[in-house]
């Protein structure tokens, strides 16, 4: 196996950014602004993407950190980023709790006395509580960091494989993902159902980036530079397209032959759909194909801000939580005109950059102010930083 | 997407200046476009024919309004009055089976003997809301929609989707979009209609048509809006109906 690479690909950076401002765009609930996200467009959304590339930068970031120092003290450092998410998530469970309180103290509307009894948990804050920090009870909109404490959590044992065996890591990978789906595993969420993100679904994504990181993506890279790819890949996109307008304006749903629609749906985001994935794909080829590694642009000052949240990925998806009730708090308490969606869209992503700048700086400072030993790399959200 | 995005835009700057009041029905029209059909209802086709069509509306909270006036201004009253309006000589009656905090798969059970003693043409099926609320199973969820719409379908019943209702106060704390995603797989490969009342009442409230935010105790707005959906779907019902039948030979 090749030692991994130590030069840091800024399109992960940029495209992770992006993503979690999307993430957050669509996490705002009732948001207009959301409509120029991908999820409207085609099959998946950002949370792919997300997934995907922190699943490269893991395996770029703790990959190094295993073959240097072994396999324990890798792992030690990965469950410790795994602990520091569930941190940051029931910090996040603690403000969304306050919210919905207040909503149950002053909200009351004859139209929706049917939907206000999902207030009725706060009754029992035991029960809600444990069951939250025992990762069974997730709020709408927080699913994605207890997915990602679990694959994280399950992630040493998946880098010694791939780092001795990456297309053997991969194969069980899928296997699990077609195991998945045949007997219908899933893990049990409270009070029913099951988890929204299944996590034997969604850690074929984070595995496949970790593979890329390790040295996949360059045995690919002939494969995705073919114009037959290429060409296949516009055409899938074109198709989702048109698929996805026909949910949106119902005359064009007779156009689509029965057969088709038979099948493709339904098409299911819980357990990864494989019409998701291959959506997913075929945006990355084409993202590949057209945005250079050595892209001039990507150090521009246009995509710093962009880039410098993708680096600081857990902070800024965190902040972006936070920022999605506060957003959503000012719909409901101040205006909920569509300049308002406007504005608080675009405050949020102001801000979003302007932590991560001062996250960036600090990190900085207190590097240099260490003397002169040479940097550690430091991983982000699932693997990231500078 | 686009149109949408047009009529946000062409609309939104008005609304900016002042608050919004649906004074007219015609208000309510801007969601038209979601309202159209896209499949036919052969079974309303023929009660049409016969100038007597029987409508059964089974649903949850979200289909009744509370108060003395309620049940005769919730939608399923305002849809009678909307088809008796527009079908002239036909003779509308509508039912209804209507009980908050039901489940998709708490309604199917009683489903059976609410089809043999009204021996509907059309069943509208409102559902979601709770099963949301319990966070459900997903697939069990479009277990208990297949398993309703064979039992309406084996009775000689047409059947429309109704999806939740769109309510942003509450959007941080029901995952709707979920289970209305849900219905709409189902509804497209059984090939019925789904009337989208989420994606419908959110358009109202982007475009200012109804305020959905306010915290009120009055019913004024409530009344409007169940008023609106009940001619929406009178509308879908009525273009459903007429709509060709396809030739090849499916439903």
């Amino acid at each position: 196996m090749a030692p991994v690479s130590t030069e840091r690909d800024l399109r992960l950076d940029l495209f992770r950014g992006i993503a979690l401002w999307l993430i957050f765009l669509d996490h705002i609930p009732s948001n207009a602004v959301s409509w120029i996200t991908i999820r409207n467009y085609g099959f998946s959304d950002a949370t792919e993407i997300f997934v995907f590339i922190s699943g490269y930068t893991a395996a770029f970031v703790y990959g190094r950190a295993m073959q240097l120092s072994g396999f324990i003290v890798a792992s030690a450092r990965v469950l410790k980023r795994a602990w520091q998410i569930y941190i940051a998530h029931v910090f996040l469970l603690a403000i969304y709790l306050a919210e919905i309180a207040y909503v149950a103290n002053s909200f009351d509307n004859p139209l929706y006395s049917e939907e206000m009894g999902v207030l009725d948990f706060l009754k029992s804050p035991d029960v809600t509580i444990f069951q939250a920090l025992l990762l069974k009870f997730k709020p709408v909109n927080m699913d994605v960091l207890p997915l990602y404490i679990l694959l994280l959590a399950w992630f040493p044992p998946m880098l010694w494989l791939l780092l001795r065996a990456p297309s053997i890591a991969l194969i069980a990978s899928a296997t699990l993902y077609v195991l998945m789906w045949f007997f219908g595993w899933n893990l049990p969420a409270w009070p029913s159902g099951t988890w929204v993100f299944n996590p034997f679904a969604w850690q074929l994504l984070f595995v496949l980036g970790a593979w890329c990181a390790l040295g996949g993506a360059q045995n690919l890279s002939r494969w995705i530079h073919s114009p037959i790819v290429i060409g296949l890949a516009i055409a899938y996109l074109i198709f989702a397209f048109s698929i996805a307008m026909t949910w949106y304006f119902p005359r064009l749903a007779v156009y689509v032959p029965k057969f088709v629609g038979e099948a493709i749906y339904p098409i299911d985001k819980t357990n990864l759909d494989v019409l998701r994935i291959l959506h997913f794909l075929a945006l990355a080829v084409i993202t590949v194909a057209f945005v250079p590694p050595n892209w001039p642009a990507l150090k521009s000052w246009a995509f710093w801000p962009a880039i410098v949240c993708g680096q600081h990925s857990l902070e800024t998806f965190c902040l972006g939580v936070f920022l999605s009730f506060a957003g959503h708090f000012m719909f409901t308490e101040l205006s909920n005109r569509l300049f308002m969606h406007i504005i608080v869209s675009l405050a949020g992503i102001a801000i979003m950059v302007a932590v991560a700048a001062l996250i960036s700086w600090y990190k900085q400072a207190e590097r240099q102010g260490r003397g002169p030993r040479p940097p550690t790399a430091k991983p982000g959200f699932a693997g990231g930083d500078a | 997407m686009m149109k949408r995005v047009l009529l946000l835009a062409m609309l939104a700057l008005p609304a900016l200046a002042g608050p919004a009041r649906a004074e007219l029905p015609s208000d309510c029209r801007v969601a038209a476009h979601l309202a159209e059909p896209n499949f036919p209802l052969p079974h309303v086709t023929r009660a049409l024919t016969s100038k007597n069509l029987n409508v059964l509306v089974v649903g949850a909270g979200s289909s009744q309004l509370p108060g003395p006036n309620g049940p005769k201004n919730a939608y399923p009253a305002r849809l009678q009055q909307a088809l008796t309006d527009q079908l002239a000589g036909v003779e509308v009656k509508v039912t209804t089976d209507i009980k908050a905090r039901r489940t998709a798969e708490d309604m199917v059970k009683v489903l059976p003997s609410n089809l043999a003693s009204t021996k509907p043409a059309l069943l509208l099926w409102q559902t979601g809301t709770t099963d949301a609320m319990l966070s459900v199973d997903p697939d069990l969820f479009s277990q208990a929609l297949d398993k309703g719409i064979n039992i309406a379908r084996a009775a000689g019943t047409d059947v429309v989707l109704i999806n939740a209702q769109y309510s942003p106060r509450t959007e941080s704390m029901i995952a709707l979009s979920t289970y209305s995603e849900d219905m709409r797989w189902v509804a497209l490969q059984q090939e019925v209609p789904l009337f989208d009342r989420f994606s419908i009442m959110r358009l109202w409230s982007d475009l200012g048509t109804f305020d959905l935010y306010s915290a009120t105790k009055k019913l004024d707005i409530a009344e409007r809006v169940h008023d609106c959906i009940g001619r929406l779907l009178a509308d879908l019902v009525i273009a459903a109906a007429k709509q060709e039948p396809p030739t090849n030979g499916s439903r």
